[in-house]
């Protein structure tokens, strides 16, 4: 057998609020609505009453996210008092009522105060039908607001590119706070000022792009209304399609074809490749690819550049470089360790690249009228796009990155029924792939992708069991051992910032004994990403890793090294993994930045030290 | 680091300034123990007269706290402040009885002629125009406060010829 190690549990992957976790066996039993339930000693009010079937409406509270009882939405009646359920603990024999006259009046001048304070822009909003704050006044019934109060305006945050924030429609409920630092760790927004001056921002008001924000969207598929959006970029591709004198290409990550579904309601994790392929062709692209098709590229480069690093003493443990938001990531937190990241582009700047100069130079385009679109589960892929550093092909190599959102806004427009569309096929040779390139979607993914190689490259014999379930699944932090040929492969796999921290601050330590690493910037990999459809929460993760680890099986090729086009692309064109064009083409490097805008902080600390010592 | 190569000078300026010796010392008093920002806060207010940018990023680092918290604990609270005080800080009220009265005509011309907005001060560090609170002197409404002078019973009018006393006191003091 090829694992010699099991995985270990380090960290879980969200908060630390459910019952197992909890360890709690004791139960009791309560009256809800004249209902006796029973259920753990350590639950709340709104989990026995979900237990019983009974649906108390919730607004700041998010499961696995955010518990922070500060909306007030979701008061009950317990001993004649109101009580906001999602926070107040259960206890033997107590009575709770969730329908009364005091409790209605109650949620509804909460929600109808939070109105008096919000623009009604429902009709032009990114929000529109998917808006917690629209579905709460609706379920609450409020067809009036009573209070006319006075009407914040705070400026519109449109610095980044990736994420837009409007506070004026912000309804304080701090779920992006819990997320950003709890989850992510990154600790970029948090609440100023006090009372109607109360905003969600970064630090002195900072635009996000002048802060170590990610990119990583995280935020935005937590924000129940409006807040915090991506940026719509729906219109340039738009603008793309309808000029005549451009050729229009698309690319499409392996996390979209299992997520793109739920925009049209069908359930997570159905594989939608087909139909999204001519759903693209509908719309007009010139030339349907696959990100999955560098996907596999990116092992081949990358899994010769774990083995001459092995070989030759380079930087090791080895980090993935897909991500986008754990890039940004550790160029500001941990500015000195750049090295350690593969110098391998993500799949869809390798794609990039490729686009502007491998597929023109064949299919006998001009590069200069190449228009690059990708179809991400990203933001950050939004931010990675207009880096300097990704203009190798001589031109931006990707022009548009649209989130799977702005995908299906897209599709919508155009009136396609996409529900009923009929399969259609990727484009010859960039639709070209293996199942390997579409685990890169999910946690684990790309780990278990190189693996699939590197075992193979290594030891020359094929692989007899191709799943490496240990890096598999939602912890937080999974570790595996791969004996290639006497030595010992060590790998580590975390996925979520928080995560990614916990590793960093083991190598920093020097007791991070593996060679090579896989993070994420996204909790669950990219079918978890900033840019899929809303909702997106741990659940409906599973779901989607289920759809993801299907359509690998699916494949007929699921080794990267077997694709097809990708040794064509070899033998005509790159020559060799890890050669020169490849590092013109394939590869990059990492910029140090600034933890906080403005003030340098290395020196901000060398300073408290001296003080310190003296 | 590209960074420190900028030419950045504030670190030796820093280094020969005794405040941020003594926020070092505060700093590692607090550190490791819980509830430690606030505290650490006052005392560096204390320290410097406010809390710059980069005092608020040496005790997030030095505490191990997110700037984001640091700068969300300044904004709450409003005995912080993130801005340089001026040498008087005039105190107009805007309780129920003075803008009854006309207070908001009164901070108009206050704002007029100190020039600047609520919560800044004036370009030459003498005055930090603030809105405040009841003082208890409502009979006396619209009531201002400078340093520790009340004035009460304000028009827009009074305003000019109070402002140049503290002026001219000024001028006298350091001719
Ligand atoms: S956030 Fe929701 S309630 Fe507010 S304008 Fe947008 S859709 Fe309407
Ligand atoms: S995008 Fe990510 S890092 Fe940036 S504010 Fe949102 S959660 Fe934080
Ligand atoms: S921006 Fe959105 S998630 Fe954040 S506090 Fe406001 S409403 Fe809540
Ligand atoms: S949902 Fe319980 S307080 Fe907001």
């Amino acid at each position: 057998m090829v694992l010699v190690k099991k995985n270990a549990h380090l960290m879980p992957l969200v908060g630390t609020r459910t019952n197992e976790q909890k360890g709690a066996k004791e139960m009791v039993t309560l009256t809800i609505d004249g209902q006796k339930v029973t259920v753990p000693a350590n639950s709340t009010v709104l989990e026995a009453a979900e237990a019983a079937g009974i649906h108390i409406p919730t607004l700041c509270y998010l499961k696995d996210v955010s518990q922070t009882g500060s909306c007030r939405v979701c008061v009950v009646e317990i001993g004649g008092r109101l009580q906001a359920s999602c926070v107040f603990p259960v206890s033997e024999g107590m009575e709770v009522k969730t329908n009364t006259p005091l409790v209605r009046e109650s949620r509804r001048t909460t929600v109808e105060l939070m109105l008096s304070n919000h623009p009604q822009d429902c009709l032009t909003c990114l929000r529109n039908q998917n808006c917690e704050l629209q579905k709460l006044s609706h379920e609450l019934n409020i067809r009036e607001v009573r209070f006319e109060g006075a009407r914040s305006s705070f400026p519109l945050d449109t610095s980044s590119p990736a994420i837009a924030r409007d506070p004026n429609k912000c309804i304080l409920c701090r779920r992006c706070i819990s997320v950003c630092s709890e989850i992510q760790g990154v600790n970029i927004l948090a609440a100023r000022e006090r009372g109607f001056e109360t905003v969600v921002s970064p630090a002195w008001q900072e635009q996000l792009a002048n802060t170590a924000c990610t990119n990583c969207g995280q935020c935005v598929l937590v924000c129940p209304v409006g807040a915090l959006v991506e940026k719509d970029d729906t219109e340039k591709v738009w603008k793309a399609l309808a000029d005549p004198d451009t050729h229009v290409v698309v690319q499409t990550a392996p996390a979209v074809r299992v997520t793109l579904g739920e925009e049209f309601g069908l359930e997570p994790g159905t594989i939608v490749t087909g139909k999204m392929v001519t759903a693209l062709r509908r719309l007009g692209f010139d030339a349907v690819f696959d990100t999955d098709f560098t996907a596999d590229l990116t092992i081949i480069e990358e899994a010769n550049e774990l083995l001459q690093r092995l070989e030759n003493g380079g930087k090791l443990p080895m980090i993935t470089s897909c991500s986008p938001g754990w890039i940004k990531f550790i160029e500001h937190q941990f500015p000195a360790y750049l090295d350690h990241l593969s110098t391998c582009k993500s799949p869809q700047q390798m794609f990039g690249a490729l686009a502007k100069t491998y597929y023109p130079e064949k299919a006998g385009l001009d590069p200069g009228k190449i228009v690059t679109v990708s179809i991400m589960p990203c933001t950050a892929k939004k931010f990675e796009a207009e880096r300097p550093e990704m203009q190798s092909s001589g031109y931006q190599d990707v022009d548009i990155v649209l989130t799977v959102r702005e995908f299906a806004r897209m599709i919508k427009e155009a009136g396609i029924d996409f529900i009923n569309l009929a399969d259609g096929e990727y484009d010859a040779p960039m639709g070209i792939s293996t199942g390997a390139g579409v685990i890169f979607g999910a946690t684990g993914g790309v780990m278990e992708a190189a693996l699939r190689t590197a075992y193979e490259v290594v030891t020359e014999e094929s692989l007899d069991k191709l799943d490496f379930t240990e890096v598999r699944g939602l912890e937080g932090i999974k570790e595996a051992s791969v004996n290639l040929n006497g030595t010992v492969l060590k790998v580590a796999v975390a996925h979520g910032l928080g995560n990614a921290r916990k590793l960093m601050e083991l190598i920093q330590q020097g007791k991070a004994e593996y060679h090579f690493i896989e993070i994420m910037a996204c909790p669950g990999g990219c079918i978890g990403g900033g840019g899929q459809p809303i909702p997106t929460n741990t659940d409906i993760r599973r779901q989607r890793m289920a759809g993801i680890y299907a359509a690998d099986k699916d494949m007929p090729l699921r080794k990267s090294h077997e694709n097809p086009a990708i040794k064509v692309l070899y033998d005509e064109f790159l020559r060799e993994p890890l050669g020169e064009k490849s590092h013109e083409l394939l590869h990059t490097h990492y910029v140090p930045r600034l933890k906080y805008s403005e003030v340098e902080h290395p020196e901000a600390k060398e300073e408290t030290k001296r003080g310190t010592a003296s | 680091m590209e960074a420190a190569t900028r030419g950045c000078q504030c670190h030796a300026l820093r280094a020969q300034d005794e405040r941020y010796k003594r926020l070092g010392e505060i700093i590692a008093q607090y550190a490791g123990q819980p509830g430690a920002l606030i505290p650490v806060l006052h005392h560096a207010q204390e320290v410097f007269g406010y809390l710059p940018h980069d005092v608020q990023v040496l005790v997030a680092e030095g505490l191990d706290v997110p700037l984001s918290e640091v700068d969300g604990v300044i904004t709450f609270y409003s005995l912080f402040t993130s801005e340089p005080r001026g040498k008087y800080k005039i105190g107009i009220c805007l309780g129920t009885a003075c803008y009854v009265k006309g207070a908001a005509a009164v901070l108009e011309e206050l704002k007029k002629q100190v020039g600047v907005d609520i919560g800044k001060t004036s370009a030459d560090g003498l005055f930090t125009l603030e809105v405040t609170r009841c003082v208890g002197a409502c009979g006396l409404a619209p009531v201002m406060t400078i340093g520790d002078d009340v004035y009460g019973r304000l028009t827009p009018e009074d305003v000019a010829g109070i402002l140049d006393k503290y002026i001219q006191a000024e001028k006298n003091g350091k001719a």
